[in-house]
C-alpha cells in the first residue's frame, strides 16, 4: 500500500490506512446493523433516513476535524495527500451524480454509442499524467489560474482563467446539487427545494471549515461508501443469476442473450425495426463523427477541468503526482467498467420479463417508480396493473402483451432498481441512495472549492488586494464559497431545463479555454503572453459561440452563420426540414424551450453541440502558434521558468518568485 | 557544480527524452481511444470464448480502459527512471 508519505510525520497521515480501514469496517457494521433491523420490522422510510443522516454526519465529522487556519492547508491540503489517498479523493471528485446514478441508465438506452461516455470519462487521464498535471504540481500553483497568470504575463491571463473556470464549474456544481436534490426527494420523500437545501449543507459542513484539506479526507471517504453502493448489488445480481460474483465477465453472456431476444422480439412482432436499438450495434445514436467527437471532448475535457487538475497540486511530490493519476483511474475504473453490467443485466430483465408479458403479469417492483412517473407503459405512469390496462386499452389493437414502443423508462431508474430487481432487501436501495449522495456531494465539494478558490486567491488576493493578511484572505474565502454555494443551490431548486446537457457542455469549454494555453505553457516554451490570451479568446469564444447559437438563437444561427440541420444517425436524414420550420413564426424565437423545433438541431458539420470543443480547441492552438509566432519569444527569465516546471527536482517554481 | 553549458545540455536531453516517452503514450492513447474503435464492426464478429463478448464491444466496455489504467502506471515509471538519469528526480 502506498501509504508513505514524504516528510510528515503527523500521526494522522502515518495512520491512514488504519484509519480508513476503520472506517471501511465501521460502515459495513453500520450496513449489517441495518439490515437487522429491516428484519425485525423497522420500516423503509425509517432505514432511509439512517442511511442519509448517519453518512452525512460522519463527512461533516470529517470536515469539522480538518478545519484549519493555514493557507496551504485551506488551498492545497499542505501537500501532503499520498498518491494512493489523492488517488481515491479524485476519484470521487470525478464521478458525479451523472456518473453514478445516469451512466448506467444512458448505457441502457445508447447500447455502444453510450460507451462514447465511459470511453471519453477515463482516457482524459492519460492527458492529464503526460502533459499537464505533474508540471502544474511542479510550478506550484494554489489553483489553475496561478499558472495562467505567471505563465502569461499577469492578471489579464489570470482573469480570463477565473472566466473559463466559472463557466465550466459553475453549470457543474448546479448539476450536482440537484443530483442531491434529486436523490433525496427519492428515497426520503423530502420535497425537491427542501432536500436541495439540505445537500446544500451537507455540501458546505465538508468544505467551508477546512479547504482541500477537509474535503481531500472526505472525499476519500465518499469514495469507499460510493465504491461499495455501486458493485455490492450487481455483484449479489451476478451472483444470483451466474454463479460468479464478477458481474463485468458475466454480464457478456447477458449481451449475448439480449441480442438473441431482440432477434426473437422482431420475429414475434413485440417490436419492430424501426423501434428497436440492437444492444452491440454501433453508430445508430451517434454518428461516427459524434461518436468520436464526444470521446474526444470529454477526454481533452478531463486534463482541462480545473477541479480535477487542482488535486494534483495536493502530493507530496511531482513522483507521486503521477503515480496519483494512476490510482485516480484505478479507481474510478472500478465503477465505470462496471456501469456497461448493469446495463445489460437491467435490459435483460425488462427485455424478459415485461416486454411480451402479459399485462396483468407485469413485474411487481416497476410499479414504485411508475408511480414517481419514471415508467411509463402505453403512455401512462405506470403506477398500478390496473392503471396499465386501462392505458393499454385507451390504444386502437393494443395485443395485451407489453411491446417494446409501449414501454419508457427514466435512465436514473436503471441503477436505483437494479437491488429490487435482484430480489434484494431495502437495505441495499438505501445503501445505493447512500452511494449516489456521496457521489453528488463529493463532485459538488470539488467544483465548489474551485470556483470559491478561483475567486478568494485569484481575483480577491491576487488583482483586488494583494496585501491582505492571511486570516482575512481565509474568511474571504470562506463567506465567497458560502455566497458560490447558496447561487448554485437557488438556480438548481429552479430545476433548469439543460441541466443535464449543461454537464456534457463544461468539458468542452474547459477543453476550448484551457487546454491550448495549458499545454502549450508547459511545451512549448516560445508560447507568448498575447498569443495564449488570443487563443483562450478565440477558442473559448467560439465554443461559447457555437454553443449559444445552437441551442438559444438557432434561428440566427440558421439565417446569418450557414448552419444546417443535424442528420438522423441512423438514417442520414435531416432531423429537421430547415425551409418549413424557418416559414414558421417562432423560428427566429431567443432562449427558445427544448421544445422549439431548431433548438440543439442545427449546426456546422453535423457536430452535436457537447462537442463544440473540437472547433474551439484546434483554433486556441492555432491563434497561439500563429500570434506566439509574430511576437518576440518570452524573456530568458521565462523560459528557465519553464525548464524548472520541467524538472521534478527543486522548489516549486512560483514560491521561488514569491519569496 | 556542473558548468552552465553541461546543465544546459543535460535538460535538452532530459526534455527530448520525456518528449519522447510522452509521443509514445500519445500514440498507444490514441489508437485505444480511437482508431481501435474505428474497427468495431468487423470486430464484433469475433466473440471472446467463454466470457461471450463480442470483441468490438468489449474493447469499448472494458479493453480500452485496462489499457489506459496499466499505461498511466507504466507512465509514472518510466517517467521517473528518465527523472533519475540525468539526476531530475525528487530525492526519495
Amino acid at each position: 500500500m502506498a501509504t508513505t508519505s514524504s516528510g510528515s510525520g503527523s500521526d494522522f497521515l502515518s495512520n491512514l490506512g488504519k484509519i480508513y480501514g476503520f472506517y471501511t469496517g465501521g460502515f459495513l457494521a453500520f450496513v449489517i446493523l441495518l439490515a437487522v433491523l429491516e428484519q425485525v420490522g423497522v420500516p423503509n422510510k425509517i432505514l432511509g433516513y439512517f442511511f442519509v443522516f448517519f453518512t452525512l454526519a460522519v463527512y461533516a465529522i470529517i470536515g469539522i476535524l480538518s478545519r484549519t487556519a493555514q493557507v496551504s492547508e485551506y488551498y492545497v491540503a499542505g501537500r501532503s495527500v499520498p498518491a494512493f489517498y489523492n488517488g481515491m479523493a479524485t476519484g470521487a471528485d470525478w464521478m458525479s451524480a451523472a456518473s453514478f446514478v445516469g451512466m448506467a441508465g444512458t448505457l441502457f438506452l445508447l447500447g455502444y454509442d453510450g460507451l462514447a461516455w465511459v470511453l471519453g470519462w477515463t482516457g482524459g487521464f492519460v492527458l492529464v499524467s503526460i502533459l499537464i498535471g505533474p508540471y502544474l504540481r511542479k510550478f506550484g500553483a494554489y489553483t489553475v489560474p496561478d499558472f495562467l497568470a505567471f505563465r502569461y504575463g499577469g492578471n489579464l491571463a489570470r482573469g480570463l482563467g477565473v472566466v473559463v473556470l466559472v463557466a465550466c464549474s459553475f453549470t457543474y456544481v448546479t448539476a450536482q446539487i440537484y443530483g442531491t436534490g434529486l436523490i433525496a426527494s427519492r428515497f426520503l420523500g423530502m420535497q425537491f427545494e427542501l432536500a436541495v437545501f439540505a445537500g446544500l449543507v451537507g455540501i458546505l459542513v465538508c468544505s467551508m471549515l477546512g479547504g482541500m484539506r477537509a474535503v481531500t479526507w472526505t472525499q476519500v471517504a465518499q469514495y469507499i461508501v460510493l465504491i461499495i453502493a455501486y458493485l455490492t448489488p450487481i455483484v449479489i445480481l451476478s451472483t444470483k443469476n451466474y454463479g460468479i460474483p464478477i458481474p463485468e465477465l458475466t454480464y457478456g453472456q447477458a449481451i449475448a442473450d439480449i441480442t438473441a431476444r431482440e432477434q426473437q422480439m422482431l420475429a414475434t412482432g413485440l417490436t419492430t425495426a424501426a423501434t428497436l436499438k440492437p444492444h452491440i450495434q454501433p453508430f445508430i445514436n451517434y454518428t461516427p463523427l459524434n461518436f468520436f467527437a464526444i470521446i474526444m471532448c470529454m477526454m481533452v475535457g478531463t486534463a482541462s477541468l480545473p477541479h480535477i487538475l487542482m488535486r494534483y497540486f495536493t502530493t507530496p511530490s511531482v513522483r507521486e503526482a503521477r503515480q496519483s493519476v494512476g490510482w485516480s483511474l484505478l479507481f474510478i475504473f472500478l465503477l465505470y467498467f462496471s456501469a456497461p453490467a448493469y446495463a445489460a443485466f437491467s435490459k435483460l430483465e425488462v427485455y424478459t420479463n415485461i416486454i411480451g408479458r402479459d399485462l396483468s403479469a407485469i413485474r411487481p417492483w416497476l410499479f414504485s417508480w411508475g408511480e414517481l412517473g419514471l415508467i411509463q407503459i402505453c403512455g401512462k405512469n405506470a403506477a398500478s396493473i390496473d392503471a396499465v390496462i386501462a392505458a393499454c386499452k385507451a390504444i386502437a389493437d393494443h395485443p395485451g402483451v407489453v411491446r417494446l414502443q409501449d414501454f419508457v423508462i427514466n435512465t436514473d431508474v436503471i441503477v436505483l432498481s437494479t437491488p429490487e430487481i435482484a430480489g434484494l432487501p431495502y437495505v441495499i436501495s438505501g445503501l445505493v441512495a447512500a452511494g449516489g449522495l456521496a457521489a453528488a456531494l463529493s463532485t459538488a465539494d470539488g467544483l465548489l472549492l474551485a470556483i470559491a478558490n478561483a475567486l478568494s486567491h485569484d481575483v480577491y488576493y491576487k488583482m483586488i488586494d494583494p496585501t491582505a493578511p492571511t486570516a482575512r484572505r481565509l474568511i474571504v474565502a470562506r463567506v465567497l464559497l458560502l455566497i458560490v454555494a447558496v447561487v448554485a443551490a437557488a438556480t438548481a431548486a429552479t430545476k433548469p431545463g439543460d441541466i443535464l446537457a449543461m454537464v456534457g457542455w463544461a468539458f468542452s469549454l474547459a477543453m476550448a479555454g484551457n487546454f491550448p494555453a495549458l499545454v502549450m505553457g508547459v511545451w512549448w516554451k516560445r508560447a507568448t503572453a498575447t498569443g495564449a490570451i488570443c487563443g483562450i479568446i478565440a477558442g473559448f469564444g467560439l465554443c461559447l459561440f457555437y454553443l449559444v447559437t445552437t441551442r438559444y438563437f438557432p434561428g440566427a444561427g440558421v439565417k446569418y452563420f450557414g448552419m444546417t440541420s443535424l442528420l438522423n444517425p441512423a438514417t442520414g436524414a435531416p432531423l429537421v426540414d430547415i425551409a418549413k420550420v424557418m416559414a414558421l413564426p417562432n423560428a427566429m424565437e431567443s432562449f427558445p424551450t427544448l421544445a422549439h423545433p431548431l433548438a440543439n438541431k442545427v449546426g456546422w458539420f453535423n457536430l452535436t453541440n457537447i462537442a463544440c470543443g473540437l472547433l474551439g480547441a484546434p483554433l486556441g492552438f492555432a491563434v497561439i502558434y500563429i500570434v506566439s509566432k509574430l511576437g518576440r519569444e518570452p524573456s530568458a527569465e521565462m523560459q528557465a521558468y519553464v525548464d524548472d516546471i520541467r524538472k521534478p527536482r527543486g522548489r516549486t517554481v512560483l514560491e521561488e518568485k514569491t519569496t | 557544480m556542473p558548468n552552465p553549458t553541461d546543465l544546459r545540455a543535460k535538460e535538452e536531453a532530459h526534455w527530448a527524452k520525456t518528449s519522447r516517452l510522452m509521443f509514445t503514450h500519445l500514440a498507444v492513447w490514441f489508437f485505444f481511444g480511437f482508431v481501435i474503435h474505428m474497427f468495431v464492426k468487423p470486430l464484433n464478429n469475433i466473440i471472446i470464448p467463454i466470457l461471450g463478448f463480442p470483441l468490438g464491444f468489449y474493447m469499448a466496455a472494458q479493453g480500452s480502459l485496462i489499457v489506459f489504467v496499466v499505461m498511466l502506471f507504466m507512465f509514472a515509471k518510466q517517467q521517473d527512471k528518465i527523472d533519475r538519469e540525468f539526476g531530475f528526480a525528487e530525492e526519495d
